[in-house]
């Protein structure tokens, strides 16, 4: 459900499945050892192969945004599918965490400090 | 009444995509759009999750009961704990009221935009029973 890589201090994390109360523990537990493993300073979510997000799994994204946020760096999403989109909306996430449509241009953002929602 | 289901499980993570998935298949035999269906996978996961959750102190020793009601043109979805209650529920819908300083507390509020109504019953001893009710948008 989750694949890492990193690109100079950004982490880019692949997500796939659902997000529920079944998965979210194991989002969160494998989202915090990659941070606290790497010197990263920002967070990219690709939630293109995510069918499904409810209240808990927004909880894991927005604890990472918190985490990161108090350390100086950013945390954005790509990829949004209609259901995750609605998610991120209604609870205002997409107000503070910035959207963008490709992998490059999020972390080329990032790099020149330019993400804002 | 076209159709209908009851079903019983035990109060464990797993089970509430189970509840979601089984609902959205039942209101499928009504032809719904795509986001009507996500709106009902939406409202069972936050129902089902704040059961095992707050009902049961997230203890898989629980039961959950969902029942789901067809009607021509809407869905009846009663989610039903056996769990701890709730004392103030008009406080516990409130957005961004949790319990738990880990969980966001949008449960209540994003049933409430998904689905056309929502009531809450319960009190503290006596579990919880959530009734949300959907009207589909006329296809024809």
């Amino acid at each position: 459900m989750l694949d890492l890589e990193t690109v100079g201090e950004v982490l880019v994390a692949k997500l796939r499945g659902e997000l529920d109360l079944k998965t979210a523990g194991e989002l969160r537990q494998g989202l915090d050892r990659a941070l606290d493993g790497f010197t990263v300073r920002h967070l990219v979510l690709d939630l293109e192969n995510v069918s499904f997000m409810d209240s808990t799994g927004l909880g894991v994204v927005l604890g990472r945004y918190k985490r990161l946020a108090g350390a100086g760096g950013k945390l954005v999403v790509l990829g949004l599918q209609p259901p995750v989109r609605r998610v991120l909306d209604l609870s205002g996430v997409l107000r503070i965490v910035p959207e963008f449509n490709t992998l490059k241009q999020a972390v080329e953002a990032l790099r020149r400090g330019e993400a804002s929602a | 009444m076209l159709n209908r289901f009851r079903l019983e499980f035990p109060s464990r993570a797993e089970n509430v995509s189970l509840a979601r998935v089984t609902v959205a298949a039942l209101a499928s035999q009504l032809d719904p759009t795509i986001e009507e269906l996500d709106d009902i996978k939406g409202a069972v996961s936050e129902a089902v999750t704040n059961g095992i959750i707050h009902g049961f102190g997230a203890s898989p020793e629980g039961t959950i009961v969902v029942e789901a009601v067809l009607y021509g043109d809407a869905i009846e979805i009663y989610v039903e704990d056996g769990g701890k209650g709730i004392k103030d529920v008009p406080k516990a819908m409130e957005p961004e009221f949790s319990s738990d300083p880990e969980r966001l507390g949008l449960g209540f509020s994003f049933m409430q935009s998904f689905m056309d109504s929502v009531q809450v019953d319960s009190a503290p001893g006596r579990g919880t029973r959530v009734i949300m009710r959907k009207q589909f948008a006329p296809r024809h």
